[in-house]
């Protein structure tokens, strides 16, 4: 597979279930690798990998404190996925809701309430 | 503690490069809800959801079998879907493909539903299997252009298309 899009590409970079474990440890906190390593399972030139894919779309902020890095969420790089994917949830609801009406008809039908009138 | 009688929300996530999941629970048994899915005159009802009108609802459901979504969005504008069914499972799974008539030289999705029942209840999903990463970057960053309120219509039109 080719892999030229993946440093550039935000979506991409959630896309991959290690970084949004990776993602979802640094919502609690900024923490340093150490402890993304022990939460991840994985070696620490793995964790490195990916949060290097996730500084270069912004999704992960870096400082360093004293010889420690600490990294960070940076949610805002995530926002118009999160938008995407919210706007794409309503319009699905949406239709789901009107499904729901029709489901109930056929419930009825089938349990035979009411009018045998057809 | 879930509600029974209260509608429940559609859950997007994004499991790889290429595929969109979406799932949503319903109160009613499978068998009812793979009726609502494949019967033309119930799709009519519930399809284009608050966005607009069906116009033509076709399904011949068997493998090989063609079928025709289109609709009138409020916009005005005609947005339309074409493919056929792979696979078919009754009550249980739907493998189809879908073109967006839109964009016809574009690679098909395709689309796995499939239906489980718990409790007299039932979970969908609906797998879109995009044709390429790239397709579905496509639809990500068109959705987002021009920020999402300016967006709408043009990411309605997408969203659809993914079905």
């Amino acid at each position: 597979m080719a892999r030229a899009a993946t440093t550039a590409d935000a979506f991409n970079a959630i896309a991959e279930p290690r970084r949004r474990q990776i993602l979802d440890a640094l919502a609690g906190g900024e923490r340093p690798v150490n402890d993304l390593v022990s939460l991840v399972g994985l070696a620490q030139p793995q964790v490195s990998k990916h949060l290097r894919v996730l500084r270069e779309v912004g999704a992960v902020d870096v400082r360093e404190v004293g010889r420690q890095r600490l990294y960070r969420l940076n949610g805002h790089a995530l926002k118009p996925i999160h938008d995407w994917v919210k706007s794409y949830e309503r319009s699905w609801s949406e239709c789901f809701d009107e499904l729901d009406a029709v489901l109930e008809e056929l419930k009825h039908k089938e349990q035979g309430d009411g009018n045998g009138d057809e | 503690m879930e509600t029974v009688t209260s509608s429940g929300s559609a859950v997007v996530t994004l499991p790889n490069d290429e595929q969109i999941l979406i799932t949503r629970e319903f109160d009613a048994p499978k068998h009812l809800v793979y009726e609502a899915w494949t019967t033309p005159e119930l799709v009519r009802r519930w399809w284009s959801g608050k966005r607009g009108t069906m116009t033509i609802a076709e399904i011949d459901l068997r493998v090989g079998g063609a079928w025709r979504y289109v609709m009138i969005a409020d916009g005005g504008f005609e947005v339309g879907f074409h493919g056929e069914f792979r696979e078919i499972v009754p009550n249980e799974r739907l493998v189809s493909t879908e073109l967006y008539e839109a964009m016809p030289d574009g690679d098909p999705a395709v689309n796995t539903v499939t239906f489980t029942e718990a409790d007299g209840r039932t979970t969908l999903t609906l797998l879109p299997q995009l044709a390429s990463k790239e397709v579905r970057d496509m639809i990500i960053e068109s959705g987002m252009e021009g920020g999402m309120q300016e967006g709408m219509d043009l990411l309605e039109a997408i969203a659809i298309s993914l079905r």
